[in-house]
């Protein structure tokens, strides 16, 4: 005991970390966490990434955590340190991503003085994380840490606070393995035999069956979207994948209808629409997946599979729920299929399958190519076509470019996409791919952009080339908060009030500036020039390419509109009809 | 869109949480943050030994809202058991008010009176004053104090609903 007794609670903290396999921290140091930093700064186990802004160690926290399926861990000071950290918790608890955050605080003696950079963190972040702590006592430290990973990283995900006052980090104190702490929180994860067993049932008298995937397989793990795979292939379902489920199954697989909801593909939405059965695994029927609720999918059962119960019957009332892991539930589900030899209605599923094909022939990505000016969607799929033999891992901010990538990109695994989708965060990529970067330093990391978000966290980029992290930032420069712009267009008579930034850095410029490398793409045929260049540089890059300000992104469901009265395209005359509100809910 | 009026219900839900700090402020939290209604909460710790406390909650809304309720409170780390009273079988409820009524002459002796019959205690009394102490469901109370009311009413505190399962069976 005499020897553990000389540790101190810094000495603890990075102790509790290293046994819970982190590698690396992003973070921020200053005043309350200087016990902190002068440890990390004797010790070589933890490697240390140093942010410029405490919103982007989380996000690159989260990128980390997204591409690597471990807990992603952030250190920052008190106060502004702390505060700064708001957005970034809250885009992973919306998407469901364990992180730790390690907060400095002030002395246990000042808390509640408004003492100098004092915030009240835990009582601030308290919606905002899975779980947070206040640690008073050092001997509390080891443990609280060891818990804090565990309730992030076991059942639905998701990002968890603790606060360390300076004089708890600095007083000696015991410390415990993981191996000692023993949780009270044990979600279930095994799925009820019995739901599963009608669930069979029902899929087996399916005539018009879907998979709706959604993050929870991605969550769960690659066993998950092997399972999921093999349970696809098996029953030769269609399979439609959320914003946040895209790679849970190979995306160029023609059982793939590719991405639903409000920009997701017309074969994806309309199969929504017209199937008998619906098999929800690991989504969450957000508003923007379902458009109207009281017109979604209307004459289906549904089965919805989800780890965390207070997603069922949310946002749409099922027939059946199966509560669980996804990977526990899939492998039980094959079972009871195999034993039971079950056997689908052929002529059903062929008719079925051929009005889907019929969707499928309206080619609902298709859009006007120019050889004058970049269209967005010529340069996303140039990009795809010239990067996927590297199996990129691809980030991106929040608007008309993101929407765009997740329908042009076709992922065939899990982690290789990260993506704001609850919260919408724009500055989001950049930093994201920063931590996807430092967890695959050798990998081809791509954060697709817009200038508009691309500038809320542009600071980064001297992260990014400090610790020489390779990322390729993929600006579509249209000179607009491009899907503000659309909105505006369709939906407020093209009043385009302050959607226009008038003024723009010289992105080639500010790359030379941060000792980067700055490329420009200004017309069609420099596209694929660009981008060659851009993966032969093994340095930080930023591309400018300037896009079709005037473009939109379809297809499109207006606010207000069900699947089945989707936009395909500026031609399409449905566009005259305006967006409704419903009842107590305004669609946003 | 036509909405089909589902019936609002009101739900008596227990509780038992980890007696930590901030564990009331994430309970609160959840309610107003997901804009369900709180009509009445008591909470006190039942548990010395494992340090746990109930908290009692009396609740409105759709049977799907007060579904979303109950799996949210579940969601919460330090929330150990969420039971639904008003489904789960039979419960009694009670609760205990603080009535002060300032009145002198045929109004004081009238408020004594009422007092008996609803078997409330006086807890304090000076010549002008009584403090009555009045146990019971929430009906009884509220019919209580409507009744004190043209009887010098000044002032009351209630406790809220604390509720328990009837029969054997713990939480």
């Amino acid at each position: 005991m005499a020897h553990q007794d000389t540790l101190n609670g810094a000495e603890i903290l990075l102790k509790s970390l290293v046994d819970q396999g982190v590698e690396v921290i992003f973070g921020y140091p200053g005043g309350a966490v200087l016990p902190i930093y002068d440890e990390l700064f004797k010790q070589n186990r933890l490697r240390h990434i140093l942010v410029r802004h405490e919103q982007a160690a989380v996000h690159a926290a989260e990128g980390y955590a997204r591409s690597t399926g471990k807990v992603g861990c952030v250190l920052v000071t008190s106060g502004p340190g702390a505060t700064n950290t708001v957005t970034g918790l809250t885009d992973a608890l919306m998407d469901s991503i364990p992180l730790v955050c390690i907060t400095g605080q002030v002395p246990t003696s000042l808390i509640g003085n408004d003492a100098f950079q004092e915030a009240d963190i835990t009582g601030i972040t308290r919606p905002c994380t899975k779980h947070n702590y206040l640690v008073k006592d050092v001997n509390n430290l080891a443990k609280t840490i060891h818990e804090a990973f565990h309730v992030a990283r076991s059942g639905r995900p998701g990002p968890v606070l603790v606060d360390l006052p300076k004089d708890v980090v600095q007083a000696k104190g015991e410390y415990q393995p993981p191996s000692r702490i023993k949780s009270k929180y044990k979600p279930q994860v095994k799925g009820d035999l019995k739901a599963i067993e009608q669930a069979v049932e029902m899929i087996a008298k399916a005539k018009r069956p879907i998979v709706y995937v959604g993050g929870g397989v991605i969550n769960s793990g690659s066993a998950a979207c092997q399972l999921l795979t093999q349970f696809v292939r098996m029953t030769g379902f269609p399979c439609t994948q959320t914003l946040m489920g895209l790679g849970a199954f190979p995306g160029s697989d023609p059982l793939s209808l590719g991405m639903l909801g409000m920009h997701g593909t017309y074969e994806a939405n309309l199969a929504m629409h017209g199937c008998d059965l619906m098999i929800n695994i690991g989504a969450r029927f957000d508003d923007r997946v379902t458009g109207r609720v009281n017109a979604f999918s209307p004459n289906s059962k549904k089965i919805h599979i989800d780890i965390d119960p207070s997603s069922i019957n949310k946002n749409v009332l099922v027939d059946l729920s199966v509560i669980g892991d996804a990977a526990h539930i899939l492998e039980d589900l094959i079972k009871v299929w195999k034993a039971r030899q079950v056997r689908m209605d052929d002529k059903a599923m062929k008719a079925w399958w051929a009005e889907i094909e019929g969707w499928r022939s309206r080619n609902c990505l298709h859009f006007e190519n120019s050889n004058k000016i970049i269209k967005p969607q010529y340069a996303l799929q140039r990009l795809y076509e010239l990067t996927k033999h590297k199996n990129p891992y691809i980030t991106t901010e929040v608007g008309q470019h993101q929407m765009w990538a997740a329908q042009h990109f076709k992922f065939e695994q899990p982690n290789h996409w990260m993506t704001s989708g609850g919260l919408g965060t724009m500055g989001y990529g950049l930093p994201a791919a920063m931590g996807v970067q430092t967890a695959h330093p050798d990998a081809l990391v791509i954060d697709i952009s817009g200038e508009s978000s691309f500038q809320m966290n542009l600071q980064e980029m001297a992260t990014l080339c400090q610790h020489r992290l390779p990322v390729k930032v993929f600006i579509l420069n249209n000179q607009y908060m491009g899907m503000v712009r659309q909105w505006q267009e369709l939906i407020h008579g093209g009043r385009y009030s302050e959607s226009h930034m008038h003024t723009h850095p010289d992105f080639v410029k500010l790359a030379d500036a941060f000792g980067a490398v700055g490329l420009r793409a200004e017309s069609p045929g420099d596209v694929d020039d660009v981008i060659k260049e851009m993966m032969a540089v093994d340095r930080p890059v930023i591309v400018d390419l300037r896009t079709d300000a005037s473009e939109n992104c379809f297809p499109m469901i207006m606010p207000g509109m069900a699947h089945n009265e989707m936009v395909l395209g500026p031609e399409d005359r449905s566009l005259d009809r305006p967006g409704s509100e419903e009842d107590g809910m305004v669609l946003v | 869109m036509t909405h089909i009026a589902e019936p609002i219900e009101r739900h008596t839900i227990a509780v038992l949480v980890d007696n930590e700090a901030g564990v009331l402020a994430r309970v609160i939290g959840l309610f107003s943050g997901r804009g369900y209604n709180i009509e009445s909460l008591t909470v006190a710790e039942v548990d010395n030994r494992e340090q746990l406390s109930r908290i009692t909650i009396v609740t409105t809304g759709t049977k799907m809202i007060v579904e979303q309720i109950k799996n949210q409170l579940r969601r919460l780390v330090p929330v150990h058991k969420v039971s639904d009273l008003t489904i789960e079988g039979a419960h009694v409820s009670r609760e205990l008010a603080l009535v002060k009524v300032a009145s002198v002459g045929e109004k004081r002796v009238e408020a004594l009176r009422i007092a008996d019959i609803f078997r409330a205690n006086v807890i304090d009394a000076t010549n002008e004053s009584f403090v009555f102490e009045v146990v019971g469901a929430t009906d009884k109370v509220d019919a209580f104090i409507k009744l004190m009311e043209p009887l010098g009413l000044v002032d009351v505190s209630r406790t809220g609903v604390v509720a328990i399962a009837r029969g054997p069976a713990a939480l």
